[in-house]
């Protein structure tokens, strides 16, 4: 039902994948996820959308492999089925109003910006995007967000592709240059989000963050991906997965995203004889 | 006449302490003879005070008169006529407060073991009948139900056998709502379960999973679709907190978050791919079934020492009576009158213990039931490693933010305007904890039945 029409690897951790989804790619929004098994023993995760087509009915995931779940995803090949799907989850993001907006993104989180840069460009909104990764050989995505920005910072921790630096040092230079946005999209992993958030919150600069907690059902069940928003508890299946980055705990979120990292060695382990790759 | 024994057959279980380290099912059930001698301890009342107190009303003498009898097959068939899932009832209603509560054989001595007679003959008619459900000739009216848990799936067994199109919407990637991923393995074994859905398959309802109502496809859009009536049995929803400090301490869980991955994600099978905490020392805050289902699996995942937290006492405990004997029975250590208001953490940041306070009971409150007041310079500390939160839920947001219209009160629940569970959208029925609150099994099912009847009468006026 949930076919593989294409599989690429886009880099040597991080592959895409095109699934048969009519219903799914009807509705999806950028900043929506879905939930999938790859297979019917998988463990549910959690994926970004990367893209929608809704009159091929197709979906696109771009993903890293960095679990069991996502090694089980990579062992399946185009024209395989996935076992289960569902979705489109979570709110999209908004983007109604936004006239300039940085986009920043951070190693696979860019799967998850390109779409919202994408979209806004599409609306008339000025787009600046900011992307970071560690090294020439993980950068995604550079052409299609070129194309959507009118100002592209491409950072590199060891400046083997475009600046070295990271990208809130990007990101400062422009708004000290002058750049007033109305917002700052931050996507990548929590720590970059963080400290997205401490250069915009100097500014007074409104920033959104994406957050991917673990997560079992998705749906409003189970409450695994809560998060502390505001002094608030919050459920970013059903309340996000975007919040206001400056009321984010995320030492919170960092501490409870490690819970199951010693469990997570091991199925991976396994998963990697499993696949007999190197692990 | 009637067996006059005082007492009710008594239930063969496994042994406590095998039990508690295994998720096999803890009753195993009567034996034939035990189930005939048991029905003959029933008078045959004939204003059957029995089935005033069952939600789906069963003919509970009926049936039981036909396993004195020994015909079991007709029993079946009594009980067929009412209840969509026998063999869960039998196993998860509480009948003390329900039918048994009102047998006249308990003003002196036991009542009649009319749960246990009913998950005989469901037991027995799936043991030996050749299963010849027949599809019934369709009447070629459509009609969705969004949620495939205890209240969706009698509404559409009951439509079904009236000859609608039922398709059942499944948000999880399994059919069967609280009974698969809440409900344990020990209390109901989910080849029960998967046997009672497809026995509804059989009878031609389509159960579509994956699909998330409110974000997949909209109410508006099943109408759309041809799909002429609905019945939103979408369950409970998000689980509370107590927004105490501490609470996102790693080893923390809501009762939702891990029963799901103990039995939705399969978390107690050898070598499942799902991780869980292998904590020793767990406390479950709540006196529910809920609360009872989550401290006896721990128990089975390894913990030395698990504590039921409960600001009230043992009398006010809400969970089936039965729930809590096993739980005691299985070493589950109950600290009633004592609330948690704290939960302390290491430097990793996983739970390390629970800062308590006794209670008292004062007054009665709004609910009937005396309130708990804090005494005074009680704070303790509990050493725990994990903590599971249950104490309630309040309604998922999904299907009510998408559906306009829909008719929601102060805490989120759907509205209905009667027993029918017709909501303030035409065609638009609802029942099960998506209305009442975190509620019992069977009162969904009986929102259920009523609101599959209302269906008929509207559609086929």
């Amino acid at each position: 039902m949930f076919e593989i029409l294409e599989k690429t690897s886009l880099n040597p951790t991080v592959t895409k994948i095109v699934i048969n989804a009519p219903l799914i790619a009807k509705k999806a929004q950028p900043g929506q996820f879905v939930i999938l098994r790859a297979t019917d023993k998988s463990e549910r995760i959690p994926l970004t959308i990367a893209d929608e087509d809704p009159a091929k009915g197709v979906i696109t995931l771009i993903y890293q492999i960095v679990g069991a779940g996502t090694m089980e995803l990579n062992s399946l090949e185009q024209g395989d089925q996935l076992n289960d799907l569902a979705g489109p989850l979570g709110k999209a993001t908004e983007t109604d109003g936004l006239k300039k907006v940085c986009i920043v993104g951070g190693g696979v989180g860019c799967a998850i910006a390109y779409p919202i840069a994408k979209k806004l460009h599409q609306l008339g909104c000025v787009v600046h995007s900011v992307v970071g990764f560690r090294n020439k050989e993980l950068v995604i995505l550079e052409d299609e967000f070129t194309k959507v920005s009118e100002t592209m910072k491409m950072m590199t921790d060891d400046g083997s592709h475009g600046e070295k630096g990271l990208v809130t040092n990007a990101l400062e230079a422009l708004i000290n240059a002058g750049n007033e946005y109305d917002q700052v999209i931050a996507i990548g992993p929590l720590i970059m989000m963080k400290f997205v958030c401490g250069v915009t919150k100097k500014y007074g600069v409104k920033t959104i963050v994406s957050m991917n907690p673990i997560m079992i059902d998705g749906t409003g069940m189970c409450g695994g991906c809560r998060l502390t928003v505001g002094g608030e508890t919050k459920f970013a299946c059903v309340d996000g997965p975007d919040f206001d980055g400056h009321l984010v705990d995320f030492d919170e979120a960092m501490a409870r995203g490690s819970m199951y990292r010693e469990f997570e060695g091991h199925a991976r382990e396994e998963a990697c004889r499993l696949y007999g790759k190197e692990g | 006449m009637a067996d006059m024994s005082l007492q009710k057959t008594p239930m063969p279980t496994q042994e406590p302490q095998i039990r508690n380290h295994n998720f096999n099912e803890v009753a195993l059930g009567y034996t034939y003879e035990m189930a005939v001698g048991e029905a003959k301890r029933c008078l045959g009342c004939k204003n059957k005070p029995c089935v005033s107190q069952c939600p789906v009303a069963i003919d509970i003498p009926a049936f039981i008169e036909r396993v004195a009898q020994e015909d079991m097959e007709g029993a079946y068939q009594v009980l067929n006529r009412s209840t969509s899932l026998p063999a869960v009832c039998g196993r998860v209603c509480p009948q003390e407060s329900q039918c048994e509560g009102k047998c006249v054989r308990g003003i002196k001595g036991e009542s009649v073991g009319i749960g246990r007679l009913e998950r005989f003959v469901a037991d027995w008619h799936r043991e030996h009948a050749a299963d010849s459900v027949k599809k019934p000739v369709t009447n070629g009216h459509k009609v969705a139900v969004i949620g495939a848990g205890p209240s969706g799936l009698t509404c559409a067994g009951d439509l079904a056998k009236l000859g609608y199109e039922v398709t059942v919407f499944e948000a999880l990637h399994l059919a069967g709502g609280v009974l698969s991923y809440g409900i344990p393995e020990f209390r109901l074994p989910k080849s029960i379960v998967n046997h009672e859905i497809n026995g509804l398959k059989e009878l031609g309802v389509t159960i579509q999973c994956n699909t998330v109502i409110g974000k997949t496809l909209t109410v508006d859009e099943l109408f759309d679709m041809g799909f002429e009536a609905m019945f939103i049995g979408s369950g409970a929803g998000l689980p509370r907190f107590m927004n105490i400090p501490g609470e996102s301490l790693k080893g923390v869980y809501s009762a939702n978050e891990y029963l799901t991955r103990i039995n939705l994600m399969k978390a107690y099978q050898e070598g499942s791919s799902t991780p869980i905490m292998k904590a020793k020392r767990v406390a479950v805050v709540g006196g529910g079934n809920v609360a009872m289902d989550a401290a006896r699996c721990a128990k089975r995942m390894g913990a030395e020492e698990v504590y039921i937290v409960y600001r009230r006492s043992m009398n006010e405990l809400p969970a089936r009576h039965e729930e809590v004997e096993h739980a005691q029975e299985e070493g589950i250590i109950f600290k009633t009158l004592c609330n948690s208001v704290e939960v302390l953490g290491n430097e990793q940041g996983f739970v390390c213990g629970m800062k308590c306070v006794e209670m008292t009971l004062g007054e009665p409150d709004e609910s009937g039931r005396r309130r708990p007041v804090v005494k005074e310079n009680s704070e303790f500390v509990l050493e725990v490693d994990a903590m599971i939160m249950s104490i309630g839920t309040s309604p998922n947001p999904l299907i009510r933010n998408t559906t306009p219209g829909l008719e929601t009160n102060r805490h989120g629940c759907i509205v209905v305007r009667d027993d029918s569970g017709l909501t303030s959208r035409e065609k638009v029925y609802a029942g099960g904890d998506a209305v009442t609150g975190a509620a019992t099994v069977i009162l969904a099912m009986g929102a259920g039945k009523s609101a599959a009847k209302a269906i008929d009468e509207a559609l086929c006026k």
